[in-house]
C-alpha cells in the first residue's frame, strides 16, 4: 500500500486577488513506503509548494492529501496527526534553530509530540548519530555552529520526530562539496537503516541520482515525469528544453558515445569512474 | 492573519494618482484627514464618502485590496460604535430599557464614528498604495527640510524611514516562514491559555530576531560599500518636481473643502445639545 496518495491537489497563492497565482495544478502522486524519491524541477516549479503538502502546512484548494491510508484534512486531529508523520525539514532550515543548545533544539519536536523524557533523550541521541554529530556539539549553542554543522542540526530536529516520510526541501543548498556529500550520504544512511521512506528536493539532477530510487519531474507547477533514475534520465532532450540538465559525466559519455565510444550510461562521478577503470581492465 | 496588515503595500499600477507629486499626495492626505472630523451632518459625511470612493477609482486599487486593509480595524470600529450606541446620551431617546438607553445621539455618533475611521484607514491606505516607499520618504524628507535649521537630521530620519518601510514585507514572509517551520516540527500555536500561547511564541521570535539582526549588519554592510555616509552633500537620482496635475488636484481639493464647509452650513449639525 502507498504511504503517500495526492490525489488532483491544486493550490493557488493569493487567492482572489490580482496578484493570484496557480503554483501547482493537478498534482497526482503515489508513493511506495521505502522509496526514496527525488524531486527535480526548475525554479519557481512548485517544488517548495507540493512539499508544504504533505504534512498540511498548505491546505490544497482542491484535491486530498493522503498520509498512511487518511485524508490529512479529513478532521482536525488528522492535520496534527500528519505533522508527525511527515517529518518535513525547509529550505535553508538553520534560520529555524531557536534554543539555547544543540540538545533542546532537537528535542524540540519530540517533546511536542508529548514523549516521555527517556524516550526523548533516545530519539536526541539517535538523531544526532544519523546526522553525525558528536556528543560534544550537543551542549553548545546552535548558534557557535558552522552553517554545515547547524544544517545537520535542522535535519536532526526532524529526524528526531522518527516520522514515516521525511521531506527535505533542497538540504545541500549553500553547502561546499563536502558538507553535500555529508548530507546525502547521512539521508542514504538513513533511509536504509531506518527503512522509512524519503523525498528530497534537489536542483542537481547528480545529487538525485546518487540517492534516489525514483524521480519526480516539476514543470510550470505539472508532474512532467514520474519513475526510475534511468527512465527519466534517458529523456535528456525533454529535460532540456524545461531548463534541466542531466548531469555533467552523462553529457560527457553521450559525446564519447556519439565519437564512436560506448562506456555504457551514468549519471554519476563515482559510476563514471568505475567504469572506466572496468574499461581498462583495472577492476575485474 | 498577519498577511493582512498592508501598511507600507504599494500597488504597482498607472493612474492618475500614482502620477501624483508625492509631496502634493502627502499634502493632500493631510487635508483630507481633516475634512473627515470637519463633518456634520450626514451631508457633508456622504460627500466625504463619495470623494473618498471616487479618488479609489481613479487610482486603480482593486477594491478587494482597499476593504483587506480595513479587516485588521475591523473590531476596534464595531468596538467603539457598540460603547457609542449605548453610553452616549442627549438627542431623542430610542430605547429607555432597564439599564439600556440608547438615544439618537448615540446611534449618529456610532455611525459617524465608525465612518470616520474607516475613511481614515482608506485614505491613508490609498497613500502607501500609490506611492513606492522611496518617493514616500522622498516627499516627507523635502517636506520636513526646514527643520534642518533646528539641526534635527531629517535625511538621516528619512532613510531610516524609507528602511523600516522596505523591511515589512521581508519581515512578514520571514514570520510566515519561520512559523511554518516550527509548526512542521509540531508546535502548536493556536491552543493553550495565555501563557502557553506567549511561550509558544519564542520558537518564532528568536529566530526573527537573530536574522533580523544579520540583515541589518548585512545591509549597513552593503551600504559602507556604496560610500553611503548621509547628512549633507547628498544628491537624488530623481528629481521631483510639481507637474499641472498636481495643482489641479489641489483645486480640485480645495472645492471639496469647500463643498463641505456648505453643506456643514446649510443642514446643521447632526447632534443635539
Ligand atoms: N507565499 C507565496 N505567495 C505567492 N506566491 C508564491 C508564494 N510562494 C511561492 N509562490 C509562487 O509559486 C510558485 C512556486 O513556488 P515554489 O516555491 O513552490 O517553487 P520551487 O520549485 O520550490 O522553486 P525553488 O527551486 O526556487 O525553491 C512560484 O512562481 C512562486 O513565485
Ligand atoms: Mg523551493
Amino acid at each position: 500500500m502507498p504511504v503517500l496518495v495526492l490525489d488532483g491537489v491544486t493550490h493557488l497563492y493569493n487567492k482572489g486577488l490580482p496578484t493570484e497565482k496557480k503554483a501547482i495544478e493537478n498534482i497526482n502522486l503515489s508513493v511506495e513506503k521505502g522509496e526514496l524519491v527525488g524531486i527535480i524541477g526548475h525554479t519557481g516549479s512548485g517544488k517548495s509548494t507540493l512539499m508544504q503538502h504533505l504534512n498540511g502546512i498548505l491546505k490544497p484548494d482542491t484535491g486530498t492529501v493522503i498520509v498512511d491510508g487518511a485524508d490529512i484534512w479529513g478532521n482536525k486531529k488528522a492535520v496534527r496527526e500528519a505533522r508527525f508523520k511527515v517529518g518535513l525539514c525547509f529550505q535553508y532550515p538553520e534560520y529555524q534553530l531557536f534554543e539555547e543548545t544543540v540538545y533542546k533544539d532537537i528535542a524540540f519536536g519530540p517533546k511536542n509530540m508529548g514523549l516521555r523524557d527517556n524516550e526523548v533523550n533516545k530519539r536526541v541521541l539517535r538523531a544526532a548519530d544519523y546526522v553525525g554529530l558528536s556528543r560534544e556539539l550537543l551542549d553548545k549553542s546552535p548558534f557557535d555552529l558552522s552553517g554545515g554543522e547547524k544544517r545537520r542540526v535542522a535535519i536532526a530536529g526532524v529526524i528526531a520526530m522518527e516520522p514515516k516520510v521525511l521531506v527535505l526541501d533542497e538540504p545541500t543548498a549553500g553547502l561546499d562539496p563536502r558538507g553535500r556529500d555529508k548530507i546525502l550520504d547521512m539521508i542514504k544512511n538513513y533511509r536504509e537503516a531506518t527503512e522509512s521512506t524519503v523525498l528530497l528536493v534537489s536542483h542537481s539532477m547528480e545529487d538525485v541520482a546518487r540517492v534516489a530510487s525514483k524521480v519526480l519531474v516539476m514543470n510550470k507547477g505539472k508532474v512532467e515525469m514520474f519513475g526510475t533514475v534511468e527512465e527519466v534520465y534517458a529523456h535528456s532532450g525533454e529535460l532540456r528544453k524545461i531548463g534541466l540538465n542531466v548531469p555533467q559525466v552523462s553529457k560527457v559519455f553521450e559525446i564519447l558515445k556519439s565519437k564512436g565510444l560506448d562506456l555504457g550510461t551514468v549519471y554519476t562521478v563515482d559510476k563514471a569512474a568505475q567504469l572506466i577503470l572496468e574499461r581498462g581492465g583495472a577492476v575485474k | 492573519m498577519i498577511r493582512d496588515i498592508t501598511i507600507g503595500q504599494y500597488f504597482n499600477s498607472t493612474s492618475p494618482v500614482h502620477r501624483l507629486d508625492a509631496r502634493m499626495k502627502i499634502i493632500l492626505t493631510l487635508i483630507f484627514i481633516i475634512s473627515i472630523f470637519l463633518c456634520k451632518n450626514f451631508a457633508s459625511l456622504g460627500l466625504m464618502v463619495a470623494f473618498a470612493f471616487f479618488i479609489v477609482l481613479l487610482s486603480k486599487v482593486p477594491l478587494k485590496m482597499v476593504l483587506k486593509s480595513m479587516k485588521p480595524i475591523a473590531i476596534i470600529v464595531v468596538f467603539t460604535s457598540l460603547l457609542n450606541i449605548f453610553y452616549i446620551r442627549g438627542g431623542t431617546p430610542l430605547i429607555d430599557w432597564k439599564f439600556i438607553h440608547i438615544t439618537s445621539n448615540g446611534i449618529f455618533t456610532a455611525l459617524f464614528m465608525a465612518v470616520r475611521i474607516a475613511s481614515l484607514v482608506v485614505v491613508s491606505s490609498m497613500l502607501t498604495y500609490t506611492t513606492t516607499p522611496t518617493m514616500l520618504t522622498d516627499g516627507l524628507e523635502k517636506l520636513l527640510s526646514p527643520l534642518k535649521l533646528f539641526k534635527i537630521p531629517v535625511a538621516t530620519l528619512a532613510m531610516m524611514m524609507t528602511l523600516a518601510l522596505r523591511f515589512i514585507p521581508t519581515l512578514v514572509d520571514e514570520i510566515d516562514r519561520i512559523t511554518n517551520a516550527q509548526k512542521a516540527r509540531g508546535a502548536n500555536l493556536d491552543d493553550g491559555n495565555f501563557i502557553q500561547r506567549v511561550k509558544a511564541l519564542v520558537p518564532i521570535i528568536v529566530p526573527l530576531f537573530i536574522s533580523s539582526i544579520r540583515r541589518a549588519y548585512e545591509l549597513a554592510d552593503a551600504m559602507d560599500c556604496r560610500c553611503y555616509t548621509g547628512g549633507p552633500g547628498r544628491t537624488r537620482m530623481k528629481q521631483m518636481k510639481f507637474h499641472a496635475s498636481d495643482f489641479v488636484s489641489l483645486g480640485i481639493m480645495a472645492i471639496f473643502i469647500a463643498g463641505i464647509v456648505v453643506l456643514n452650513h446649510f443642514f446643521g449639525a447632526v447632534l443635539v445639545k
